[in-house]
């Protein structure tokens, strides 16, 4: 039976490339990949969409392309967004109690959410994701649900990721322009870290960092819950411009050499060792030296993750993080990385893998869809609450008497 | 000069009258100080502060002081904050001598123009340099008033704040919630002088009247007396047998305090409570019990007084402070950042030496979009020894991370050779 609303559709417009993931919800609740659908990003840069009716003519592509494999029909997406305006932090909020019994009602809990959603943003920006940690009671931390609790002052605690309006509507626009609805938009950070992190290792703490070709996402969970969000806006695409900067090569021969040759760090078979490079007619016109394409790959790629360091050390987070680090995005193909990682945050590294979400090996497999699985697997999870609250609603209609 | 005499309280009040001189500066405060003056007062000093003869002149303190200098000829500073301080430094002396032998000098000004954020400060420091315990009141304008004037207003705030003792503000904007669609103007800024009464003779009562619970002058001082801090401040009122419990209620509810979230916030709060004859111990101790347990993480300094003519009534001023320790426009981060400053960072990106530089002329810092009008600094610029070509980032913006353009190759930006 083919419900139109079990079909969830992520749509990633990303700087490399822009692909489209549609995923099916079965009985049981889970997920499962179903179609997958791609094409060539051309109208983006860093994340953000520069070329509009370029980015439109690859997302129908996408589309369709992911339509055919998976012979449905999309009307509605979960659309990912990043960027360099992208910013988190913690926000809390405060409620006095002031019912004379001093129990906590869930008008309370609505109340201090409420407060702790008023925050003064910059009048250009709006909020994209408002997440609830941990309450707090008159002082006693870690509260998951403090309604029944007795106690005057509630606070809470909530992670809150904003960005600029206007770019945000920037995309929202593009794909309504598509006949498309744009169920939600979700950061690409936030989705890749669903996809990969099991409970447990969002409990014991991991960070997730989506190596992208415009962009870097990265998303600190722990105890169960996010603490930190963060967009370095340097990706891919600024080690294949400082490969053609430094090899003195145009900037197409510099991204073949760097998907051909390129390495995150620097082995001492390399040295001396030169590439040459053909033209269109088969004859060598340039030799480059593999020792320099490697050092310059490896700088770069060593000062994103430094910077990502650095984030974490002023935050605080570097002692949360036991399950370690997780590697996505395009960028964790590059030979060595994870070690490069290792080296630079002194912390377990490997790459991430989807998990519990079964269907299209080919898409399950690559680091550079899981950001876009993810936004399917957000998707199937509100798709799941509302099931569920829907269902209570009937059942609670069925048993009362009319 | 009011005559000490006058004053009809107690000999053995906590502070004579006489040693408490309120300003009016600028020509919102010299109305606002205008509005204050009347017997409940009597004893204070009362000064009116302008650049603007003709506001002086419609003024109805007994001392007026009017600064002025050639190029003025007595018109005002034309909004101009900076010509405001200028006036104000020239005449520092001036200022000096009139809040000499003060013991307290609270300060009313309007924020935002040219007297009321220029001069302020300036006499803010010259009453800390007589030895008195300087408040300031303040309003900071609308929303709606333009940028302008939000950035001289915050200017003269932040100057305000190292300078004074305590500065309490007035956010005009949070007015909109006392006032409906039919409220004109003139009524709202009665409102706003109003409610900044309220918060001075809530000090003023705390500072000068005996009572049922006293507080010595110096406790007072020591509490306030510090730089950098900011308040908010409220007054409630409320009658009739469960008083203390509205009281409380209402304050809780007060937009100015944020519904009850800058008690939590606050470091030090300092409450007046004022009633008949007939106010119980129990009822002092009920509202008492309530703020301290809102306000659980600040030291709580508390004065009771009683007035006949508040029989059956009570009234609650409440002023919470705290210490800005850092600036408002950072969000609050759940590790403290000074501590993690302090510890030896782990990571640190090699510091970045800079033979390269970005467009001809373009300096190395760009900074956040700050309101800063200082003298113009020199800016130190690179020579144009290299043009970088940002190949494929030529015309999308550039990344900029701690002042570095990231867009920059790294081995460029490290000085990495390649042999």
């Amino acid at each position: 039976m083919f419900d139109d609303s079990d079909i969830i559709v992520g749509l990633e417009i990303g700087t490399s490339k822009v692909c489209a993931v549609v995923g099916e919800l079965n009985a049981e609740g889970a997920l499962n990949i179903i179609g997958l659908g791609q094409a060539r990003s051309r109208g983006v840069r860093k994340g953000e969409i520069v070329d509009p009716a370029q980015a439109e003519e690859d997302v129908r592509h996408a589309i369709v392309e992911a339509e055919q494999m998976a012979d449905v029909e999309i009307r509605r997406v979960y659309l990912g967004v990043t960027g360099g305006h992208l910013r988190g932090f913690n926000n809390r909020g405060v409620h006095p109690v002031v019912s004379a019994d001093r129990e906590i009602t869930e008008d309370d809990v609505q109340d201090v959410i409420k407060n702790a959603k008023a925050i003064n943003l910059p009048a250009e920006n709006s909020v994209i994701h408002a997440i609830r940690q941990h309450f707090s009671v008159d002082g006693q931390a870690g509260v998951t649900n403090p309604v029944g609790m007795l106690g005057s002052r509630l606070e809470v605690d909530m992670h809150v990721v904003h960005g600029i309006t206007n770019r945000l509507q920037n995309s929202i626009r593009l794909v309504k322009g598509l006949q498309l609805d744009v169920e939600e938009i979700v950061f690409n950070g936030l989705a890749a870290a669903l996809a990969l992190l099991t409970g447990e290792q969002k409990e014991l703490g991991a960070l997730v960092i989506d190596i992208g070709g415009g962009t870097t996402d990265y998303v600190v969970y722990a105890d169960g819950i996010i603490k930190h969000t963060g967009v370095l806006a340097v990706g891919g695409d600024h080690v294949s411009n400082d490969l053609a900067y430094g090899l003195k090569v145009p900037l197409s021969r510099a991204e073949k050499l760097k998907l051909e040759y390129g390495s995150a760090l620097l082995d001492d078979d390399c040295r001396g060792r030169t590439v040459t490079l053909t033209n269109e007619l088969g004859l060598p016109f340039k030799t480059v030296n593999l020792e320099h394409l490697r050092r310059i790959m490896s700088l770069r790629l060593e000062e994103i993750f430094q910077l990502i360091a650095q984030d974490l050390e002023h935050a605080g987070l570097f002692d949360y993080l036991r399950a370690g680090v997780f590697l996505c995005g395009g960028g964790a193909r590059v030979p060595q990385i994870a070690r490069l990682a290792e080296r630079v945050l002194q912390m377990p590294v490997s790459l991430g893998r989807t998990n519990s979400i079964s269907g299209l090996k080919s898409a399950l497999d690559q680091p550079e869809f899981v950001a876009a699985i993810g936004l399917a697997k957000f998707g199937s999870l509100k798709t799941r609450k509302r099931h569920d609250q829907s269902r209570f609603k009937n059942l609670l209609g069925k048993l009362l008497p009319r | 000069m009011k005559n000490s005499a006058e004053t009809s309280e107690t000999p053995s009040a906590p502070l004579p009258g006489r040693a408490v001189k309120i300003f009016g500066v600028g020509g919102a405060g010299v109305i606002l100080s205008d509005a204050l003056n009347h017997e409940e007062f009597a004893g204070a000093t009362f000064v009116a502060l302008d650049t603007d003869a003709a506001s002086l002149a419609a003024s109805t303190a007994p001392v007026k002081i009017h600064l002025e200098s050639k190029l003025l000829r007595g018109l005002g500073t034309g909004g101009d904050p900076e010509r405001g301080r200028a006036l104000a430094e020239e005449q520092f002396a001036t200022l000096q001598a009139a809040c000499g032998g003060a013991r307290a000098v609270f300060i009313a000004a309007g924020l935002g123009g040219g007297a009321g954020s220029g001069i302020a400060p300036v006499l803010a420091r010259a009453a800390r340099e007589a030895g008195a315990l300087t408040l300031a009141f303040v309003t900071l304008p609308f929303a709606c008033e333009g940028n302008r004037r939000r950035q001289q207003a915050e200017q003269g705030l932040e100057q305000l704040r190292s300078a004074a003792d305590s500065v309490l503000t007035l956010p005009s904007q949070k007015l909109f919630k006392f006032i409906d669609e039919n409220t004109t103007v003139l009524d709202t800024f009665r409102i706003a002088d109003g409610l900044l009464a309220e918060g001075v003779r809530g000090i003023w009562q705390l500072l000068t009247r005996p009572g049922l619970i006293q507080i010595h002058f110096d406790d007072v001082c020591a509490v306030l007396r510090d730089g950098h801090a900011e308040s908010a401040f409220a007054f409630v009122e409320a009658a009739g047998p469960a008083r203390s419990r509205e009281a409380v209620e209402k304050l809780l509810r007060h937009p100015l305090l944020d519904e009850g979230r800058a008690l939590a916030e606050a470091e030090t709060i300092l409450i007046s409570l004022l009633g008949g004859r007939d106010l119980t111990m129990a009822e002092v101790n009920r509202v008492m019990e309530q703020i301290g347990r809102q306000g659980d993480r600040a030291r709580i300094v508390m004065g009771a007084t009683l007035d006949a003519a508040m029989k059956d009534k009570l009234a609650v001023t409440l002023i919470a402070a705290r210490n800005a320790s850092w600036k408002s426009d950072t969000p609050p981060v759940t590790a403290s950042p000074e501590a993690l400053r302090e510890a030896a960072p782990r990571y640190s990106v090699r510091p970045a030496p800079p033979p390269v530089t970005l467009e001809a002329g373009e300096p190395m810092a760009t900074r956040r979009g700050g309101a800063r009008r200082e003298k113009p600094r020199m800016l130190q610029t690179q020579l144009p020894l290299t043009i970088v070509t940002k190949g494929r980032f030529d015309k999308s913006e550039p990344t900029i991370h701690q002042g570095e353009d990231l867009d920059i190759p790294t081995f460029v930006r490290r000085g990495v050779p390649l042999n």
